[in-house]
């Protein structure tokens, strides 16, 4: 399987804490992958890696497309294609909608003068087809701070998909949704599937990750603690495993034998 | 993919919907401004009509006023990004002093300004730099180099001031602060050229579009690539070159440079930024508001002479402005919120 991103042997630790200890985490072409764990598992911050907003230590590697990255930035994730929609949503919440689609990546001439007409209207655009904003009342103009859950929601993932992401990573986007709200979130990832694109999916919740998910990779105090196939495994069966690796830091029973 | 996040949001009836009502909620402040500006106006020209029918005064707003507006425009930049910076006062008189040693040994006025320039750039850069490359909170930063930098003009000038009286007749003297068609003084066109140009680079580049994000939330700033550190470094740094540009302005008005220079600008630069409606929370602010702002306050501190009281009130009523204008905004953010 041809990987779109391979990361090798990647620790992260934060002065005393060890956040990440040898993480071995790949993302096929095209494949959705679940990410589970309880918190402080590690997964924001193998996420973080991944988007360049944090290095990882000495040692780890990262690949993409098979060639190796040795500078990760916000700006080089961003270059090769990595979009992320951020658990806080990473938005500004006094600003326009149009400044949180662009932030960062304004439109502008090459003297940093902003485009702001286009990003405007290209804004405008986004809401109709896009995030299917209806009401007259939101406004490429309207601060984002006024608007619910599920359309701040529809901000930050709009804005992963405008700039031609070939992997999305999502980062809890089902936290303090709707019931509805989720089924459309589950809706997009599918949709990310049929484009042809990759996605990581981080949730809590396996009732989420399961049904979209391609492979599922379970973390646990930092470590990839196992990995399924989808057809290795049934909602039930991971269910079991999840809570073992709760209570004892291993995913099987000391008899029975690794499935990997 | 489009399916995704389908048209299912409700009409919400709280937000307004006319193009009329959205401008006006969305330059309520500026609105505010201009209104608290023309009242402050017809009061004036009732208490003291012989006064303000005649174009001396307004001569002189637009003489004085300039010295802290030239520092508030910039100021208001680093306000809006979420930081505060009250060591300008100071930097006024430390451009002067590399003004003085320059021009001193070499007597030529425009390597002095040069030079004037040049410490205030440096000045708010290393503001800057402490702040965002050693962590410390700008506030502390700042008290700190204001007293440092009081303290440098103080021990390089030994107490002592400089006359100017050779620049008087100068070209660079006429260009800052002579008087256009004798009457409109210089600064005030250097000020309204410095709001322009900062107005712009606030509201159309991406310098002043991500001042505002930084503001606004700096995590997401950071975490959707927007470089905080420059942001910030390059906002002191205009406060910085600002204060040193209004200290030369002044020094060569007043034809003498005071080592005191700046002291007493605190207040009212501080006041004007936050009565023209700068978020002292960050993230939102206008270079409309401290402009009309810096006017009002020069205007209350004539005001208060006219009105009969003495000097000793200018400090408790920009003290009361500064707390009055911050509370509003605190309320009103949580209305909104």
């Amino acid at each position: 399987m041809d990987y779109v991103v391979r990361m090798v042997n990647v620790s992260k630790t934060f002065g005393e804490v060890e956040a990440l200890r040898h993480v071995d985490f790949e993302v096929g072409t095209n494949e959705i992958v679940g990410l589970v764990g309880d918190n402080g598992a590690g997964k924001s911050t193998l996420v973080k890696i991944m988007t360049g907003y944090h290095q990882p230590d000495p040692g780890g590697e990262f690949y993409w497309k098979g060639k190796k990255v040795q500078h990760m930035s916000v700006a080089e994730a961003r270059r090769l294609g990595i979009e992320v929609v951020y658990q806080e949503r990473a938005l500004a919440d006094l600003q326009e909608l149009w400044r949180n689609i662009f932030m960062g990546r304004e439109l502008s001439n090459r003297l940093g003068v902003l485009d702001i007409k286009r990003m405007r209207r290209e804004t405008g655009n986004l809401m109709t087809t896009v995030m299917g904003f209806t009401s007259a009342a939101v406004t490429p103009d309207t601060a984002v701070k006024t608007m619910s859950g599920g359309e701040r929601q529809g901000v930050a993932i709009t804005r992963a998909l405008y700039f031609n992401a070939e992997l999305i990573i999502l980062d809890e986007p089902t936290m303090g949704l709707s019931i509805s709200e989720t089924r459309k979130c589950l809706a997009f990832v599918e949709g990310i599937k049929s484009a042809g694109k990759s996605c990581v999916f981080i949730d809590h919740n396996i009732f989420h990750i399961h049904p979209v998910a391609d492979r599922i990779v379970v973390l646990d105090r930092g470590a990839v603690a196992g990995q399924f196939s989808k057809d290795q495994i049934t909602l039930d069966g991971l269910l079991a495993k999840l809570s073992r690796v709760a209570q004892t830091g291993s995913l099987n029973n000391e008899t029975s034998r690794n499935k990997l | 993919m489009n399916s995704a996040f389908e048209a299912k949001e409700k009409e919400k009836t709280s937000r307004p919907t006319g193009t009329v009502a959205r401008l006006v909620r969305k330059y309520a402040l500026q609105i505010a401004i201009v209104f608290a500006a023309i009242l402050l106006w017809v009061l004036f020209l009732i208490g003291s009509p012989r006064t303000f029918l005649s174009y001396p005064i307004y001569g002189s707003f637009m003489s004085t006023t300039p010295y802290f507006a030239l520092m508030a425009i910039p100021l208001t930049l680093v306000i809006i990004a979420g930081e505060i910076d009250l060591s300008f006062g100071s930097i006024m008189a430390f451009g002067m002093t590399a003004f003085s040693v320059v021009f001193i040994r070499t007597n030529n006025l425009t390597l002095g300004f040069v030079a004037c320039l040049l410490a205030g750039l440096f000045a708010g850069l290393l503001n800057g730099a402490i702040v965002v490359k050693v962590g410390i909170p700008s506030l502390v930063t700042t008290l700190g180099t204001q007293f440092f930098w009081r303290g440098v003009v103080l021990v390089v000038t030994a107490g002592n001031g400089v006359g100017l009286q050779v620049a008087q007749r100068t070209i660079l003297a006429q260009a800052l602060v002579g008087r256009l068609a004798g009457r409109i003084p210089a600064q005030m066109l250097w000020t309204i050229a410095v709001a322009v140009v900062v107005w712009f680079f606030l509201n159309r580049h991406k310098f002043g579009a991500h001042v505002y994000l930084v503001g606004d939330n700096v995590e997401s700033a950071r975490l959707m690539g927007v470089n905080v550190e420059r942001t910030k470094m390059l906002t002191f740094a205009l406060v910085g070159l600002a204060a040193a540009f209004a200290g030369f302005v002044m020094s060569l008005q007043l034809l003498y440079f005071w080592p005191t220079l700046g002291e007493g600008f605190l207040m009212n630069t501080l006041a004007s930024v936050f009565l023209g409606g700068t978020s002292v929370f960050g993230g939102t602010g206008t270079i409309f508001g401290t402009f009309v702002a810096s006017f009002i306050i020069g205007a209350i501190n004539a005001g208060i002479v006219a009105a009969g009281l003495t000097g000793f009130w200018t400090q408790l009523i920009y003290g009361l402005i500064i707390i009055v204008s911050v509370s509003v905004q605190a309320v009103l953010r949580r209305k909104l919120a």
